[in-house]
């Protein structure tokens, strides 16, 4: 089926997601969908699969104008989306789940659905056992099940958001096998990624979106290069920073291996300095929380150890290496770091460990009050603080943070801030360090990550290279490395 | 003062006092169905309640284990708690206070508190297993309490009927008295024990004040509020969690000794009589605020003994005053949903 999208806008509050555009997918062939995080990628393929409705534009399915929305009337038109986190059925077993939505007459026709099943599986080489649970099915595995089950619905169109992130690579080759043979088929397929490897594989045509518009298109055969060029933007420069002189090492992680819900990271090593500030570049969900997480002690990992200043801290808790000199800024300020309900002036209260047994109201007002007009929070002592604003609470998050630290991990410490508040967050970061707190943060802007960092981790798909020195290192390379290849 | 803050004060009023009057409809039109008169209905409840001095020691007898519980419960919920279990923790309380009444014979001035003591340590303990189920074992404490109250009762059940059944009989009417010397106190010839009301004064207004003046009170809100944020702030937060749990249940706990050697001088299978679930409704219908709780907990005391008189003078179930009750609560959260619509 041919797919047209035509000047497709969509915006959330200030946020251009879609900024007119225009893409057509052409039947017989494999269409990657390639940008960053936040590109415009996810809400454009929500929309066509009918998640959400377009503020404006059009979708022709085979020339004519199609309304898509909700996802039954999408996949009654033959478009169908593997979502990056299957929406199955965990506690079902793989027949009744690809039962679901399949013949809607009253009386189910078990014997029906599962002949189609193996019938499918058997085409395509799938592993489906249609008894087994689908809770104890791998990512690759409830794949399979969820595109057999949107064949077996009649889908002429596939799109398939990150499916190469978190499955086996025998899994990997059997789906892109299928996914070749269902193109030959005359199918329409759209692959959204990121990985530039899996792109140069699989696609026989390659649109790049940036910052919600059309930032290129290219056929094969795909050049590495300009593609990373059309999804980060002209080359930046990379600043030269002041030398710091270099304390001992503060955080020393041997080995680490961590397991989260779809990744699992092994092998990482790295030895952070007093003074030094390591940036985590990557695509978000990338492992750079997790690995965050493992640092601040708020989980333990799965293999290796940790030190801090020379002390073994390996599956100690949060609260001794809290007690370490070691803070960690989670992303989501009001449901990891503030409190909803309480004012400023209790947040401060609680952050100051030193105080007696009694709360001295007029102490913690004053000292609520300085700290409010220090790190310039736009709200009062008694202001509530999901009544600040997101870069408010941002700054509330920073004056909570004890006074001297060793370490201090951030997960995107200026997310959401204008220009002017990024600049003023990070002359207060900039003044720890020089007192020799060690920062290690995450972030989805490049320029960030190059113009903060004195080394570079960068995260792809659970790989994590070595600590790349940023002087040393290209916008290019980096881009390269976010896509999955390695040096 | 402006116009306009009289008229938000009446509004405000109107709609504090709106969920009484339907809850008063809804139990009136329920005794307009079944053919009694209602003024006569409620007539006999206030004059049960409060009608001489001897009836309203009466209720003060049943205000006494809902100030306690109420109390203890203003902490569980102030940590984002439902500790449905307090029943459980009131009937351990009144099972170790009978132990140790049975055990021991003392001097007066030590043998009272150590009797209250044994009552708030098992009631502690009893609830602690519910906070542990809830911390470590990831058992909703709904749930987990539920459970525990049944087995706790089941455990009353095999005293009453085993080890402790009196000589030669077993019955449900409970163990043997306890010696005189285990007996609260009472003045005069009322049945109320004066020290047991000042315990459970003293208990609420000591968690009113912890809760309000102090860093652990704080710390406590944090948790109930946003228990990730507060562990980012570096709050113990099991350690909270755990200590919500053991104080509710030492509240509840000398509750349960409080029912056994004030009230029925004996443990019996229905020592608890509820209050532990009623003072759940109680600190609802206060909306969690300390300042409240003794008017509630008197008015919901006055019902309690108020609806006992209808039956004896009216052929009517004393039921009714439950129905009031629970009906009064719904009325009050239902009020509270459509204020929280309201404002958005």
């Amino acid at each position: 089926m041919n797919v047209e999208l035509l000047h497709i806008h969509k915006q959330f509050g200030a946020v251009r997601a879609n900024d007119d555009v225009s893409i057509t997918f052409a039947p017989g062939a494999i269409h990657g969908l390639l940008g960053e995080n936040g590109a415009g990628k996810s809400t454009l393929m929500k929309i066509l699969s009918g998640f959400q409705p377009p503020d404006a534009g059009e979708i022709l399915l085979d020339g004519t104008a199609a309304i898509t929305t909700p996802p039954a009337q999408a996949i009654a038109r033959g478009v169908g989306m593997l979502h990056q986190d299957p929406l199955d059925f965990p506690p079902l077993r793989v027949a009744e789940n690809f039962q679901l939505g399949l013949h809607p007459q009253f009386l189910l026709t078990p014997a029906r659905a599962r002949r189609e099943l193996r019938e499918i599986a058997a085409r395509f080489d799938f592993d489906l056992d249609p008894d087994a649970p689908v809770a104890r099915l791998s990512v690759g595995e409830r794949q399979q099940l969820e595109i057999a089950r949107l064949l077996a619905r009649g889908a002429r169109v596939l799109i398939l958001d990150e499916p190469t992130t978190g499955i086996s690579a025998s899994q990997k080759t059997k789906l892109f096998a299928a996914l070749t043979r269902l193109a030959q088929d005359g199918m329409t397929i759209i692959f959204v990624s990121h990985k530039l490897a899996d792109v140069q594989t699989l696609c026989d045509r390659v649109t790049v979106l940036r910052r919600g518009q059309v930032a290129g298109e290219m056929q094969k055969p795909l050049n590495d290069q300009q593609l990373v060029q059309m999804m980060f933007g002209k080359a930046l420069t990379a600043l030269r920073k002041p030398v710091m002189t270099l304390g001992e090492n503060i955080l020393e992680l041997e080995n680490i291996a961590i397991d989260d819900q779809r990744l699992s990271l092994s092998g990482v090593s790295l030895a952070v300095r007093a003074g030094e500030v390591i940036g985590l570049a990557g695509l978000e969900g990338s492992g750079q929380r997790p690995f965050l997480r493992v640092a601040a002690g708020l989980d333990a990992p799965r293999a290796g150890s940790v030190r801090l200043a020379g002390k073994a801290m390996t599956r100690q808790s949060y609260l001794e290496f809290r007690a370490q000199g070691v803070a960690y800024l989670p992303a989501a300020r009001l449901e990891e770091g503030l409190v909803a309900g309480l004012s400023l002036a209790e947040h401060f209260i609680l952050a100051d460990k030193a105080r007696g047994v009694f709360i001295d109201a007029n102490a913690a007002h004053a000292d609520a009050a300085r700290g409010i007009a220090v790190f310039q929070i736009r709200g009062a002592p008694a202001t509530r603080v999901e009544n600040l604003s997101g870069g408010n609470q941002q700054r509330a998050l920073l004056a909570l943070l004890p006074r001297s630290l060793k370490l201090l991990l951030m997960e995107h410490p200026t997310r959401g801030l204008d220009v002017e508040s990024t600049a003023w967050v990070w002359e207060r970061l900039l003044e720890r360090r020089a007192h020799g707190t060690a920062i290690v943060f995450a972030s989805s802007d490049l320029d960030e990550i190059l113009e903060r960092s004195d080394r570079i981790l960068v995260f792809s798909g659970g790989n994590v290279t070595r600590a790349l020195t940023t002087s040393e290192t290209s916008v290019a390379q980096l881009g390269e490395l976010i896509g999955g290849r390695s040096l | 003062m402006k116009w306009d803050t009289y008229k938000t004060r009446a509004i405000e009023l109107a709609l504090n006092l709106a969920p009484l009057a339907l809850a008063l409809v809804f139990t009136t039109a329920l005794l307009i169905a079944t053919g009694a008169p209602p003024f006569e209905a409620y007539t006999r409840i206030v004059e049960g309640a409060f009608g001489s001095v001897s009836k309203f020691s009466d209720v003060l007898i049943a205000v006494v284990p809902l100030l306690l519980c109420a109390a203890g419960l203003l902490i569980t919920f102030t940590a984002g708690q439902w500790n449905i279990g307090i029943e459980g923790q009131i009937i351990a309380g009144a099972i170790a206070t009978t132990w140790f009444a049975r055990a021991f014979d003392l001097p007066p001035l030590i043998y009272l508190p150590l009797l209250f003591f044994a009552g708030a340590l098992a009631g502690a303990l009893w609830a602690t297993l519910a906070g542990m189920l809830k911390v470590y074992g990831k058992v909703h404490e709904i749930f987990g309490g539920l459970g525990l109250n049944f087995i706790a009762s089941g455990i009353v059940l095999y005293l009453i009927f085993g080890p402790w059944k009196q000589p030669g009989i077993a019955s449900m009417s409970g163990t043997e008295f306890f010696r005189k010397s285990a007996w609260l106190p009472t003045l005069g010839e009322f049945e109320i024990s004066p020290l047991a009301l000042a315990v459970a004064l003293l208990a609420l207004a000591l968690v009113y004040f912890s809760l309000r003046s102090t860093r652990w009170g704080l710390e406590l809100k944090a948790v109930g509020k946003n228990l990730r944020a507060a562990y980012w702030l570096g709050i113990p937060t099991n350690r909270r969690l755990l200590g919500a749990f053991a104080l509710c249940g030492a509240c509840a706990g000398i509750a349960g000794a409080t029912q056994a050697l004030g009230v029925y001088h004996r443990l019996l299978p229905a020592i608890s009589s509820g209050y532990g679930y009623l003072a759940i409704l109680v600190v609802l219908l206060t909306g969690f605020r300390a300042v409240w709780i003794l008017p509630v907990a008197i008015f919901f005391a006055a019902v309690v003994k108020g609806s006992l008189q209808l039956p004896l003078a009216m052929q009517l179930d004393s039921s009714l005053g439950g129905v009031l009750q629970g009906a009064l609560v719904l009325a009050v959260l239902l009020f509270q949903g459509v204020r929280a619509r309201w404002s958005k």
